[in-house]
């Protein structure tokens, strides 16, 4: 991986962070593919490398023949870092990012901040509460762990112009950066073609949701001089009156400074250096010492499909749904799309569900991108009050936050990112009316880690259903891999205490580690109804 | 209904003399401030939010009062 200072750019103007080429065409590239996907960014690479691990052939259409660099997602949560841990890149992730929980919030003119606060509220977990990371070593890392992978090819430079579902499959038109075209088909295409998805276009899909006026500018500076790996947020700050501001370190001595300029401004202007540079001393103090990585100016949408599975085509991540990048909750939520797509694809392809848990996915995606569409509009609502009643209780609760603790939870400058509940999706068995549990992890909530002598517990859970059981269970299906808790041991009690474990007690979990269902007093004919309604089977 | 709608103020008159003369002095701005520090101070102390919404609600449209 090199690094990043005068960076190369591509015809269109995209930062170039590695150059790959294009793939050639060779006879077999039109041959039937069981799945497409269609992107090569975090979250189509993700669903290649769950799926490749799954023993699922995948071919990966990726319209760059290159890995762009640019300012682009940077704050990866734990929910996401568990995925890529059961994946097998968790660790490199963590050892080339920036690990943080702390953060700050500034208001006018103080240079002390008004409070600061630590998101990692549940200790002793194998992955930590956040990490910074620039997306192209994201997605390097990736690559490099789907380069052993022979089920997992990339057609680097090969952009689709063409498609066309029926009901067995779907036809697509693929035109590389050479000029050469071809067709092939697919049983499945999975677009993470990103927010401006040509597969969306093409089918001539909705995509709804609200606009946001504003605009704001990122600056990427490499600083030389020394601060802590924290968020600091400013409320109208005196460097940027009446706006807001946000920094977050990102490795290599990176650190992304974000300021919002408001509606009205000269975007081409607000980018030069002679314009960006003031506002950054403005920031860090005239003594800062620093190179540009990146200066760029966004504007962003909450938006999503009203279904993301379309038949044969189905959509992940940014092409499914957009938020504001406060709250990180962009790139988290296209990783979780993925993580819960591939489990379901790989049955559905095995012949072992129906297309019906395919549906699920459409539901529990639908779900996670409301509740991130939701908590983004509210942040944005929250830093941009819409009218001057708004704008008094905004300053309100900042002036009252600095010396009153209640006033703090409603401070909003991005909520971030955690894994979505689904405590109304069908593949959920509800616990017994009546049973009482001391444990927020319901069905349809996602597992939490906690050490055990035999290592952390996600790692033990795998990529099947498996059966975590405080005493034994009889006559469970072969499919399901039983963890018994007094094999695995639980050194500091944290297994029984978080999943309130209580001798007997049982919770089955789905392959993507959400818990499908739970008992006090586990069957084997229960534990079987609730495998296959967790495999969409009725 | 679990907002009290009924009277619940032992002194009304010195409780509205005392909110009355917190926007002595103060500009429409700074009324609005306080007004908001007050409706925070006092929803964090009701923390019931049945209460909360209901009282939302009804600010919202008195004539369902």
């Amino acid at each position: 991986m090199g690094e990043l200072t005068n960076p190369m750019v591509s015809q269109d103007g995209i930062p170039v962070w590695r150059h790959v080429g294009t793939t050639p065409v060779t006879a077999n590239a039109m041959e039937r593919q069981q799945v497409v996907v269609v992107g090569g960014g975090p979250v189509g690479l993700t669903l290649a490398l769950d799926l490749g691990r799954r023993g699922i052939p995948v071919t990966v259409v990726n319209r760059l023949d290159f890995v762009a660099a640019g300012s682009k997602a940077i704050c990866f949560s734990k929910r996401t870092l568990d995925i890529w841990h059961r994946l097998g890149v968790g660790e490199a992730m963590v050892a080339k990012g920036v690990a943080w929980s702390c953060g700050k919030v500034f208001w006018g003119d103080s240079s002390e901040p008004i409070f600061g606060f630590d998101l990692e509220s549940v200790k002793q977990q194998r992955m930590p509460g956040f990490i910074n990371l620039q997306q192209y070593y994201v997605e390097d890392i990736l690559l490099q762990a789907l380069e052993s992978m022979p089920l997992v090819r990339i057609r680097w430079g090969h952009e689709v112009t063409g498609v066309e579902p029926d009901d067995e499959g779907v036809s697509v038109r693929v035109k590389t950066t050479n000029g050469e075209e071809y067709d092939l088909e697919t049983d499945w295409l999975v677009a993470c073609d990103g927010g401006r998805s040509p597969v969306r276009t093409m089918l001539g899909l909705d995509f709804q949701g609200r606009v946001f006026e504003d605009n704001f500018l990122i600056a990427d500076i490499r600083i030389k001089n020394e601060r802590p790996s924290e968020r600091w947020f400013w409320f109208d700050p005196p460097f940027n009156p009446g706006q807001s501001a946000l920094y977050h370190r990102q490795p290599d001595n990176v650190w992304r400074l974000d300021f919002q300029l408001g509606w009205d401004i000269d975007r081409e202007a607000s980018v030069r250096p002679e314009n960006v540079e003031p506002l950054i001393r403005a920031m860090l103090g005239d003594e800062v010492e620093f190179e540009p990585e990146w200066y760029s100016v966004y504007t962003f949408q909450c938006r999503r499909m009203e279904r993301f599975v379309h038949g044969r085509v189905i959509f992940a991540g940014d092409s499914a749904h957009l938020v504001s990048p406060f709250g990180a909750r962009g790139c988290n939520g296209g990783v979780a799309d993925a993580d819960n797509l591939g489990w379901k694809l790989e049955q559905v392809l095995r012949g072992l569900a129906k297309a019906a848990l395919l549906e699920s996915y459409n539901t529990e995606a639908v779900a996670t991108a409301e509740e991130n569409i939701r908590n983004s509009s509210r942040s944005t609502d929250f830093m941009t009050p819409k009218t001057p009643a708004a704008a008094a209780l905004r300053d309100a609760v900042l002036e009252l936050a600095r010396d009153h603790e209640f006033c703090r939870p409603f401070v909003n400058s991005g909520r971030l990112s955690t894994a979505v509940a689904y405590p109304a999706t069908p593949l959920s068995t509800p616990d017994r009316p009546g049973e009482i549990w001391d444990s927020p992890i319901a069905p349809g909530t996602a597992a939490l880690d906690a050490p055990t002598d035999q290592g952390f517990l996600l790692d033990l859970l795998g990529n099947s259903f498996a059966l975590l059981v405080n005493g034994d269970v009889q006559c469970v299906s072969a499919d399901i891999s039983i963890i018994r808790l007094h094999e695995v041991g639980d050194p500091e009690g944290l297994v029984r205490q978080r999943y309130d474990l209580r001798p007997g007690s049982a919770y089955l979990i789905r392959p993507d580690q959400y818990v499908a269902a739970r008992w006090r007093e586990p069957t084997a004919a229960g534990v079987s109804a609730a495998m296959s309604r967790g495999l969409g089977v009725d | 209904m679990a907002c009290n709608t009924k009277p619940n103020i032992a002194s009304p008159d010195d409780f509205y003399a005392a909110l009355v003369q917190m926007y002595d002095g103060l500009d429409d701005a700074a009324c609005m401030r306080a007004n908001a520090r007050l409706i925070l101070l006092l929803a964090n102390h009701v923390g019931d939010e049945r209460v909360l919404r209901e009282a939302v609600d009804l600010a919202a449209r008195p004539e369902n009062c």
